[in-house]
Formats: C-alpha cells, structure tokens, sequence
C-alpha cells in the first residue's frame, strides 16, 4: 500500500471499521496538529525528555549519585569535559540532570495514572446518578479545590513524611478534583442519551453502565485536561524538591538541585541554575503541546 | 456613567431573590468551612509525630505523659476529638506552636501582614500590566505584538517561581545592586517606628519616615515584580480573550459604523464588557499568589505566612502546620466567595437570571 492510499483509507468518509474511524480521526487531529508550530517545539521537547529517560545510562558521561576527586573536581564551571559544570560533591551537573528526567518522568506518569481514575470515578458517578450521591460527592471535590494545591500537598507530605513516593501521592491527592468536575459535567451530558436508556433496559447494571458505556466517553477530554496538567504537576513536584519535602539529596531531582546549590548561587551560579533550565524548558514543552491539543480538540475552551 | 432610573429599580427589586441565594451561599460555604477542618484534622491523626511529646517533650515522666494525653483528649474516640478541635477553632484557638511556644493564631496574626503586603503589591503590579497587555494581544491579534505577549506569558507559566527568585537575587541584588537583598528591612532601620499595621509601606509613610520608606520599597521592588509577573501571565491572557470575545460582538460593529473612534470602541465600549469576569480572574489569581508566596518567601527570606508554615514543616511543628493550611484555606474560599459575589453584583445578566 503506498503513502497516498494509507492516507485516503484514513480520511475515507465511510469507515468500513471501527478501527479505521478511530484511525482517521486520530489521523485528522494529528495533521492539525502539525501544522501548530508551538505544539510541534512542544512535542519535540517531551520526546525528547522521554529519550533522554530511556537512554540515560548511554547518555550521561558520568554516575550522578558518585562524585568525582573532591580535591580538584568540586564546583567547576561548565567546560567541555563538564557541559553544566559540576556541583559541591564534585558531581557531574549534566549527567545528574540527564538521570533526573527519570524522575520528572515518573512523577508525571504516576500522578496521572492516579488521578486520572480517581477523578474519573467519582466524577461519573455523581454525574450519573444525581440526586444526594452528586451533592456529597462534588461537597467533597470542593473542599479539596478550596485549599491551593501546593498547600494542601505541603500538609499531607508533612503528614505522610517526606519522599518522592510520597510527594506523588500528595500531589496526586490534589490533582483529581478538576477532572471529576470535568467527567461529571460529561457524564450529566451523556446520561439522558437514548442509547443508554437501550441499554438500560437490556438490563445492564449502573455499574456497567457508568465503566463500559460513560467512561470511555469521558476519557478524550479528561486525558487533554491531564495533558495541561502536566506542567504545573512537574513545577509543583519541583517545589516540593525545592523545600526539602519531594526526593531526597542523593537522588537527582531537579527542585532539590537548585535547592542544593542555592547557597553557591553567588560565587557558582550554574550550580541551581542549570537544572532550573531543565524544569523550565520540560514545563514549557508541556505546555506548548497541552496548548495545541486543546486548540485542536477543543477550540472553544480557553480557561 | 449614568444610571438610568429603571435600571436601579431592577437592581433593588432583584434584592430578595439575591437574599434567598445568600442563604444558599451561607450554607455551601459553612459546609466547606466544616471540610477544610476536617481534612486538616485527618491529616493531623495521620502524622507519625506523637502530639504528647509535642506537648510534654520526651524526657516527662510516665504520669506527665498520661495526664497530656487525657487533657488532650487523646483518650475519646475519633468524632469527640474532631468536636472539641472544631469547638476550639471557632473560639480562635489553634492550639499552640511547639516552635514558638505561643498560640498558633497569634503567631499568624504576626505573620501575616508581611504576607498580605507582598501580594497585593503583587496583584497591582500584575493587573496595571497583565491587562493592558491583554488588550493589546487582542487588538492585534495573530500578530508580532499578541506572539510577544503569548511567549512572555507562557515563560510565566512554565518557570518555577523559587527559580526565578534566586536569578533574580543573583543579577539584580548580588551583581546589579539595584535591589536590596532577602528580608522586609534592614536592621538599621527596623527600630525607627512602630509596626501600628504590620504592613511596613503604610507604617514608614504614615510615621514619616522616608529612608526606611525607601528601603522597604528597595525590599519589596523584586519579590513583588516576581509574584507579579506571575499573575501577570494569567491575567493577561483571559483579559485577550475576553477582549476577543467582547469585540467580535455586533454592538462593537455597531459603534464603529456609528463612527465612535477606536480607542474608545476598545477601552470604554469593549472594556467596560470584559471588566466583568476580568474582576474574578484578579480574585483568583490574588489567591493564587498566597501559593506563590509560600516558595517565594523562603527564597526571599521575607517574614510572612509562607516562610512560617515552611519552618513549622522542617521542624515537624504540625500545629502550626495544620493551623496555617486552615487559614490559607479559609482566605481562599473567602477570595473565591468574594468574586462570586462581585460577579453577581456587576453582571446585571447574571442578577436577572436568579
């Protein structure tokens, strides 16, 4: 099959499959998608942090938990044998940055495997069934929106005890209420639909009813919410380092490393400035990219 | 601007309708108020610190310890302990700092000008840039200036804060000289007046006292710009596309066949229009720069709310820790409440629909 049949059978307007539909829609999104410049830059930025997670052993030069000769390696600037220059235990800046994407990557990765369900369960079944279950359960969302995120992960962090499992939890705890608002929204949209009242009278179970026929329809905009999420998830993840509460020195956190060599900044300014670029250069792709996919996906929300 | 008569009929008649949804509004908040104090109270239960030793230190006698834990309360099950935390909350009592050894609410009452000066700075710097900027965007929309403005906003969203910060202490206090460096005052001038409000602006004017004046504006100028551009990237980008939304509407169109010149079409007519949701953004953000404040006070060394949950946590003081989550909360939900308020008393569409 060549380029420009693949491509007809993805745009065809009489899918003979359920496959071929979803392709061509995905297809379709992607071409818009294309054509965002920002987006793109975006794009290229996360893939390029998910390479560099993947291969880090191959790319970093050097270990970034075992510092080099304390003597005559400690704090030097940036050179080509130290691309950012090394740190106060005479550890390579680069290589620690390089490993850190490992964990920036795992965060955002488990918050949203958390707190997609969460938000996602609660914020069906309110919408679904209404009545008092939708009254206590959004009465619960909003007291969990009523609290600033970054203070409310403080104070179960400070609760749990600090630590990189931990600081996911928290955030993860102050991530969902956003995205049961959104799902219950959704869900009251879809559940007067005539076919699930078909399905409904098949005898099928509200459960059943709520996993097998409303959720997959709430996951599409749920997961473009969690994509615009994610930067702010990595900032507050990186503030939570910063303050001695996410992952703990040795490990290669980018908030704990500009923590690290704050008292050099100074004398030795690369020290908390280099991984400072790190976060905001991966927040910014994020956000690029979560920018596009709104505009694609949903053009008309811009909140 | 002109009322008609008419008009101000409909905002009174509106009156009662407004006093029934205030009950409602009583109630909604009064149930958020109950959950803020019970999630605090959970996460209390929760930590592995032993609130005995908190209270007796850990060399007391076995008879000390036991007779702290009753007077704590300790002994009672879970619901009873939530009641007297709840009892003692509403009479003002938090409980007391194990740090500071004084009660949490006075130890806040302290604290908290610092915290309050250093956002509103913050918000006005913000909102006399972010919304002209906004506007700007939306007029020349799609072109050089609305990219400019696009990129600067999203650096602000995408930089961390506590990063900046310390940058910015780096080129402008360190090398430049052109701020003064971390804390509200230098010590030279601290005893020169009297803290009457806290806030350290007002003190030093209304006292006269113009060095120590010009010292805490040198204090404040870059913490504050800091908070500032940050809220500056929200406000600017809903102010475009508010202003988007207000001049694809026909009575622009209307007003510019009128021939009514286009500053005006934009700065009164459009404006005027958009000014509406733009004051809950500035509530928001304003909340949101108390999350701010928390990383940007302990980068600046600045007195205020931020820095002293951030040393309660690092000296597991969780009283405090608990008592300063409460209050944040409890300003937040005020602030939220508050542009709820405000949007309902300025958007006569929203008025007639209750």
């Amino acid at each position: 099959m060549s380029d420009v049949t693949t491509r007809d059978w993805l745009l065809s307007d009489r899918p003979a499959s359920r496959r071929q539909a979803r392709l061509g829609q995905a297809y379709r999104t992607w071409s818009q998608l294309r054509r965002n410049k920002l987006a793109m830059v975006g794009l290229s930025i996360v893939v390029v942090l998910i390479l560099m997670a993947i291969f880090a052993d191959v790319i970093a030069p050097y270990d970034p938990i075992v510092g080099g000769d304390l003597r005559t390696e400690r704090l030097l600037p940036p050179s080509w044998t130290h691309l950012m220059g090394t740190d106060d235990q005479a550890r390579d800046i680069f290589s620690r940055i390089v490993h850190g994407s490992r964990l920036t990557l795992m965060v955002v990765a488990l918050v949203a495997v958390i707190a997609t369900p969460i938000g996602l369960a609660v914020g069906t079944t309110a919408g679904y069934f209404g009545g008092w279950v939708d009254v206590v359960l959004m009465r619960i969302t909003d007291i969990f929106l009523a609290f600033p995120r970054l203070i409310l992960a403080l104070a179960f962090v400070a609760a749990l005890g600090p630590g990189i499992e931990n600081a996911i939890i928290a955030i993860a705890i102050t991530s969902w209420p956003p995205y049961a608002r959104l799902a219950r929204a959704e869900t009251m949209q879809i559940r007067d639909a005539d076919y699930i009242a078909a399905i409904r009278l098949q005898g099928a179970g509200s459960a059943r009813i709520i996993w097998g026929h409303v959720v997959p329809l709430c996951l599409s905009s749920v997961i473009v919410r969690v994509t615009l999420d994610m930067a702010g998830i990595i900032l507050t993840a990186a503030g939570l380092g910063f303050l001695g509460l996410g992952a703990q020195p040795p490990q290669p956190e980018w908030g704990a490393m500009i923590a690290g060599g704050r008292r050099f900044m100074i004398d030795f300014w690369w020290v908390a400035t280099m991984p400072g670029i790190a976060i905001f250069v991966v927040s910014l792709g994020f956000n690029l990219l979560g920018d596009g996919l709104r505009d694609v996906l949903d053009p008309k929300g811009e909140t | 601007m002109s009322v008609s008569p008419a008009n101000e009929g409909g905002r009174w008649r509106a009156l009662p309708l407004l006093g029934l949804k205030a009950g409602k509004l009583v109630v909604t908040v009064a149930i958020t108020f109950l959950g803020l104090m019970v999630v605090t109270f959970l996460i209390g239960r929760v930590v592995p610190v032993d609130p005995v030793l908190a209270v007796v230190g850990d060399r007391a006698s076995k008879s000390t310890y036991d007779a702290a834990y009753i007077a704590l309360g300790l002994d009672k099950p879970l619901y009873y302990q939530f009641w007297i935390y709840l009892k003692q909350a509403l009479s003002g009592d938090l409980g007391m700092s194990v740090l500071t050894k004084k009660p949490i609410v006075e130890d806040i009452k302290r604290v908290f000008p610092a915290t309050l000066e250093l956002a509103t700075c913050g918000i006005i710097i913000g909102t006399l840039v972010g919304v002209p900027l906004g506007i700007w965007g939306a007029v020349r929309q799609g072109r050089l200036p609305d990219q400019v403005i696009r990129v600067v906003g999203l650096v602000g969203y995408s930089a961390p804060i506590f990063w900046l910060g310390l940058l910015g202490l780096l080129v402008f206090y360190a090398k430049l000289q052109w701020v003064a460096g971390p804390g509200r005052i230098d010590i030279a001038y601290e005893y020169n007046f009297t803290q009457t409000t806290g806030i350290l602006l007002l003190d030093t004017a209304m006292q006269g006292q113009w060095d120590a004046f010009r010292n805490v504006v040198a204090h404040l100028a870059l913490p504050a710009t800091l908070l500032g551009y940050f809220s500056m990237a929200y406000i600017s980008r809903m102010t475009r596309s508010f202003m988007l939304a207000e001049l694809g509407q026909e009575y622009i169109t209307a007003a510019r066949v009128k021939g009514v010149p286009e500053w005006r079409i934009i700065w009164v007519h459009a404006l005027r229009n958009a000014a509406v949701p733009l004051v809950t953004v500035i509530a928001l953000s304003y909340a949101g720069l108390l999350e701010g404040s928390v990383l940007t006070e302990t980068v600046f060394a600045w007195p205020g709310l931020g820095q002293y949950l951030t040393n309660s946590l690092q000296n597991a003081d969780m009283n405090a820790v608990l008592g300063g989550t409460l209050v944040i909360g409890i300003i937040f939900v005020g602030l939220n409440l508050l542009s709820d308020l405000l949007y309902t008393v300025l958007d006569p569409r929203v008025r007639r629909r209750t």
